[in-house]
């Protein structure tokens, strides 16, 4: 008899939680860099006033809100996860849980759990820093925040599950880095969050639509940009339907992925 | 628990493992009785670390049957798991947890592992309890490594050369940690390079060489009754250094210097020690592969 999945779950996203504020890196390039990046962009760009449609004008802060949020729910899950996870590969921990009566399952509970606790926390600061600090109005209508809450929970899954995916691609620790960061950057490039969406061509906005990043931006502008904006988008319509329905085919492939890319350890490299 | 268990702990027949074309075990056989201690010891790439791996689950075998516990480790569940001990060789984890955190954690993961600070204190780590790993010296992170093993009372240990990086006091102090395992009833499968380490602990060793089992036995048994005879050398008349091995050294130095007529040069009555036993038979060995060496070279030069 091992313990159950719920105790060793909850004993995974203990040691993972402390573990990911431990390390310096992760917490700088994963926890804060979405907090660094909404400061940089509010600073650079504060000279060009207000920005929008007419009748719609919002700061530049108020406007990369969004964006952050969608950066940050990517970065935690489908950053953090894929480097962990190939770290944890090649330096020999998930020989070491292989050898334990820990279930694949209950590893799985403990990374994805970790992702929700620091996903939500970061998630959180920012939404509070753009209040109290940026001074950006937020939205008063709960309908709105439902909408927040699915995009955030299935973006966050979808992410994680990515994550893990995406972890069997590094061929080693130290190319994990390497390999998972650019990945990061274009998708972030390309799918609004950096650069303002209605600013890139047709052809790049339907190839980010292939990617879960640019649904996750998408649904979290149609919470925090006022009503106007819809017109700045594809068919000028925030399209919350597509949004959950392409966040719900990349996680039935994250899943899927994960399901048959994960091992403890290559057992016949 | 331990009632009549005529059934080894671990079954090997057979067992086969061949990486591509190069063989590393081949044809092995071994049984380990419930509560033995087993040395396991052979040169590096002689396929010992293969067969263990075998043992945990870790790799797949050629062919051949092997048994850990009753359990196939190919094809071990949680459950099986749950009952064997594993401290691998040297690991590069993160190291951000402290000793205590990282043991509770292992111990949260077994239905009934051993106290934690007690687990702390047999390995001589109680004043770093709260230190992160990263922060402690090689020697004490190979002490996690073994507390991490034994956290969750398996009744079968695996140690893949526990003690290297030790120094000779934290080698004493693990020897009284690994008898107090045995004496509780832990069956125990070492691999080590050190053989005084196999003398104290083991109760038999075998010897792994080209990927085969050559010999096996106790270890005042191992290489058998000849390889302990001991040795007399000396140089005779023309200067030839001469050798013999015999029951009864002192008649042979005796009929020497009759012989002789005089003291012998260089003479020398030598008994065999666990080491020079264990070269002899490594090197008996790998004299055939080496000489096939030889040839292939010569047929590419």
């Amino acid at each position: 008899m091992s313990t159950s999945l719920m105790t060793q779950g909850a004993s995974r996203v203990g040691v993972e939680t402390k573990t990911y504020f431990r390390a310096a890196d992760t917490l700088f390039f994963t926890f804060l860099f979405p907090f660094v990046m909404l400061a940089i962009f509010s600073a650079a760009f504060s000279a060009s006033g207000e920005v929008g449609p007419p009748g719609a004008e919002i700061s530049i802060a108020a406007l990369y809100l969004p964006a952050m949020l969608a950066a940050g729910i990517f970065l935690s899950g489908v950053q953090n996860l894929a480097i962990d996870i190939a770290l944890e590969k090649s330096n020999g921990t998930l020989k070491r849980l292989g050898g334990t009566p820990l279930s694949p399952v209950g590893y799985f509970a403990g990374k994805i759990g970790q992702v929700f606790v620091t996903g939500t926390l970061q998630a959180g600061l920012l939404i509070l820093a753009g209040w109290l600090v940026l001074g950006i109005d937020l939205p008063t209508d709960p309908a709105k925040w439902v909408t927040f809450a699915w995009v955030f929970v299935l973006g966050l899954t979808t992410c994680a599950l990515l994550g893990i995916a995406l972890s069997a691609l590094p061929r080693s620790g130290k190319s994990a880095a390497a390999v998972v960061i650019p990945i990061g950057l274009i998708l972030q490039f390309i799918s609004g969050v950096y650069l303002q969406w209605n600013m890139l061509p047709d052809w790049l906005q339907n190839f980010a639509s292939l990617f879960p990043l640019k649904w996750i931006a998408q649904g979290m502008r149609s919470v925090f940009l006022p009503e106007g904006w819809e017109s700045l988008e594809q068919n000028g319509s925030w399209n919350l339907p597509g949004v959950a329905i392409a966040l719900g085919i990349w996680l039935v492939v994250g899943f899927v992925l994960s399901r048959i890319t994960f091992r403890w350890i290559r057992r016949d490299a | 628990m331990n009632t009549t268990r005529t059934d080894a702990a671990v079954q090997i027949r057979g067992l086969r493992k061949a990486y591509g074309g190069v063989i590393a075990v081949d044809d092995l056989d071994l049984d380990i009785a419930h509560g033995e201690t087993f040395a396991l010891l052979g040169p590096n790439g002689a396929g010992k670390s293969t067969t263990v791996e075998i043992l945990e689950g870790y790799r797949l075998r050629t062919s051949g049957e092997v048994s850990v516990l009753g359990v196939d480790p190919a094809r071990g569940g949680l459950d099986w798991k749950s009952r064997i001990g594993i401290v691998l060789q040297s690991s590069g984890e993160t190291g951000l947890l402290t000793v205590t955190e990282l043991l509770r954690h292992f111990a949260s993961l077994y239905p009934h592992p051993r106290d934690v600070d007690e687990v702390i204190a047999a390995v001589g780590l109680e004043t770093k309890a709260k230190t992160r790993i990263a922060k402690l010296s090689g020697g004490q992170q190979r002490r996690v490594d073994v507390a991490l093993g034994i956290v969750g009372r398996p009744e079968l240990l695996f140690l893949d050369e526990p003690t290297t990086g030790f120094d000779p006091e934290a080698r004493r102090q693990f020897w009284g940690l690994i008898r107090s395992l045995k004496a509780e009833g832990t069956t125990i499968l070492l691999t080590t390079h050190y053989l005084d380490e196999a003398a104290q602990l083991a109760d038999r060793a075998g010897v792994i060489a080209g990927g085969q089992l050559i010999d096996v036995g106790a270890i005042d048994e191992i290489g058998g009754a000849d390889a302990r005879r001991p040795i007399v050398r000396w140089r005779d008349a023309a200067g030839t250094t001469r050798e013999v091995r015999t029951d009864e050294p002192g008649l042979h130095v005796a009929s020497v210097v009759a012989a002789l007529g005089r003291e012998p040069d260089g003479l020398e009555v030598i008994r065999p020690t666990l080491e020079d036993i264990y070269l002899g038979l490594v090197h008996d060995a790998s004299a055939g592969s080496a000489r096939e060496f030889d040839d292939t070279e010569e047929a590419l030069a």
